[in-house]
């Protein structure tokens, strides 16, 4: 048993507590212990996607309790992806803090620990009681963090978002009451087995429970009737705080995944399957389709860019509800983009928002601008990425995601949403950056401040990411292929976790 | 015995939604509490419903399934924590908002 699997829940664990424990040290041992802690996360984020290429599935017995019965870990190419996708992301958003907006409340680097301990443990767990206990942990976290700074936009924001996050755990439990109550386990891989062998009266029962868990994953990734905690909420909440919360609505999506693809897929023609994705169709469209509205509709960059979230999951549940291997494969590398892309501009919103004299983010103010060139630069590159031209990534994910789309059918609704969505996002952003870039009102007194070099190196990196992934496309796509060929072999993740106890019988210890 | 828990289940749920759909946080936090009883007692009722029966192997012939008494276990403490904060969450909202109402404003109180 490799005890390096569970370091990426242990480590931000540990440091959380010790960060509570330690709540009087300075800031600066603060930050260096939350930067240390997102860098050795980045380091096991890399051991574990080399890991997941070596072996497809590899387990962690927590207490040694073997499985079914106790709760496994599993680590494949997907949840290492996104390990490592969490870890990055994280780094960069804990460096941008560490400029100053930690300061504006205690506790942020613990609390940004907590949140990433239920982050990662999300993406490992194999066990669906064991999500729903974590999913509570990164909640947890996340209701803190939205809050952090305080102030009346931010209660407002974070009392919808808690109570829609509280009444979608009360579903959530419910459904694994129903799952339960039919298996009798919760164990995904046996979760699978047996519901692949479920008699033909348990069948209503099953579409409900997986109805239920599409309504719960569907609030924590913003799908249509459930999204509009989001705008709100992502446009009050600080910069890095919203630049992380970018990953949460792909935790959503992730869940979805595993448990559509999985628990739900092993069975022949799963037809408890095929009523949740034929839900999420239609649904993922509108998402996509008020996302695009949304963006062109929006006062500020920080509710512009709540907006792009919201595209990116209307594109992401599109395709995920075709249920197709290599449109799984091309919808990772989007995740992967759009992750970065959001983030960034959750970071750019701030960032430019501080060299306005007046009105901050907002686009009705007009506004003297300090470092028009830098902050113009920086904006048109992450504007061109963001709008999928190229050469960035965007561009390749969607030309990917388009192409493996075309031979599906109905694709035409999908080509048509994405691509007029895309067009919205273009003009939103080409209308926002006109305004602030070409003609701000020109100063009239006052000396310009310098610029911040810290948050703006923060930014250009995590741009350069973007450009990176394009221009190594081919070993990713090659390893998101693989990762989706993966998930779409249910057996074999069953095989893996539950091995010799399904070749005795499947009979436990009585 | 499953209809006294059937009832129960289907009054604790159905006034816990009727009261997070109000418009007031206080009953919202009512509601919600409301609700995770609900769940919680579903949950449990899961490992189906037996009386005199311990959750013990080898005492007595039969047995009752120990996991939902767990998973129950943990569902009413994350309940429980959860329902502290949204209630601490609630007050800070009404002192910083000045209106306890869930949208931090009430839209009919300019018509009054």
């Amino acid at each position: 048993m490799n005890h390096l699997m569970i370091m990426p829940i242990v480590i931000p664990l540990l440091t959380g507590a010790f960060l509570l424990v330690m709540y009087r040290y300075n800031i600066g041992r603060q930050r260096s212990l939350g930067i240390g802690s997102c860098l050795l996360l980045v380091m096991f984020g890399i051991w574990a996607v080399v890991q997941a290429g070596v072996t497809d599935y590899t387990l962690y017995h927590l207490g040694n309790w073997q499985p079914p019965f106790g709760i496994v870990l599993v680590l494949d190419r997907l949840s290492a992806t996104m390990l490592l996708l969490t870890a990055l992301l994280s780094l960069f958003c804990v460096l941008y803090a560490s400029r100053g907006s930690d300061r504006e409340g205690s506790h942020f680097h613990a609390l940004m620990q907590f949140q990433l301990m239920g982050i990662n443990g999300a993406f490992l767990t194999g066990d669906l009681f064991n999500l729903f206990v974590f999913f509570e942990v990164l909640l947890i976290a996340s209701y803190a963090l939205l809050l952090h700074g305080g102030g009346r936009a931010r209660s407002r924001a974070g009392l919808h978002y808690v109570i829609i996050n509280l009444a979608g755990s009360a579903l959530f439990l419910l459904a694994l009451g129903i799952l339960y109550g039919l298996t009798g386990t919760l164990n995904m891989a046996d979760l699978a087995r047996v519901i692949a062998d479920a008699p033909e009266a348990d069948l209503p029962l099953l579409k409900a429970a997986s109805l239920l868990l599409m309504v719960v994953f569907g609030i924590k990734a913003a799908l249509l009737p459930l999204l509009f905690w989001l705008p709100r909420a992502y446009s009050a909440a600080s910069a890095p705080v919203a630049a992380l919360f970018a990953i949460m609505t792909k935790v959503g999506f992730y869940a979805m995944v595993r448990v559509f693809l999985v628990v739900f897929g092993l069975d022949e023609g799963a037809p408890a399957n095929e009523t949740a994705l034929a839900w999420l169709w239609p649904t993922a469209l509108i998402t996509l389709a008020l996302g695009g509205i949304g963006v062109l509709g929006a006062a500020s960059l920080r509710t512009l860019t709540a907006y792009l979230v919201i595209v990116s999951v209307g594109i992401l549940l599109a395709t995920l509800s075709r249920n197709d291997e290599q449109l799984l494969a091309a919808s990772l590398f989007y995740l992967l983009h759009s992750t970065i892309m959001t983030a960034v501009f959750f970071l750019l919103a701030d960032l430019i928002g501080r060299y306005r004299d007046q009105g901050y983010d907002r686009f009705s103010v007009i506004s003297p601008l300090s470092h028009r060139w830098v902050l113009g630069s920086i904006f048109l590159v992450a504007g061109v990425s963001m709008a999928s031209l190229p050469p960035f990534s965007g561009f390749v994910s969607k030309a990917w995601i388009l192409q493996s789309s075309s031979r599906l059918p109905d694709y035409l609704w999908l080509w048509a949403a994405i691509l007029v969505s895309g067009l919205l996002i273009i003009a939103a952003l080409s209308r926002a950056g006109s305004g602030w870039f070409w003609r701000p009102q020109e100063r009239t007194h006052k000396s310009e401040p310098g610029l911040d070099r810290g948050r703006t190196a923060t930014v250009c990196v995590m741009l350069a990411i973007s450009f990176a992934l394009a221009v190594f496309a081919q070993p990713v796509m090659d390893y998101l292929e693989a990762a989706a060929r993966l998930v779409y072999q249910p057996s074999g993740y069953v095989d893996a976790v539950l091995g010799d106890y399904v070749h005795q019988g499947g009979e436990g210890i009585e | 015995m499953e209809l006294v828990i059937a009832i129960t289940l289907g009054v604790l749920t159905s006034t816990g939604v009727y009261l997070i759909l109000r418009a007031r946080t206080f009953s919202v936090v009512l509601g919600l509490t409301l609700l995770s009883h609900g769940v919680n007692l579903f949950l449990f009722s899961m490992g189906r419903l037996t009386t005199a029966s311990p959750a013990v192997i080898g005492l007595v012939e039969d047995y009752t399934d120990p996991l939902p008494q767990a998973l129950v276990l943990t569902a009413i403490v994350i309940s429980f924590s959860m329902t502290a904060f949204v209630v601490v969450l609630a007050l800070k909202a009404a002192v910083e908002l000045r209106s306890d109402h869930v949208d931090g404003e009430d839209p009919n109180e300019d018509r009054q």
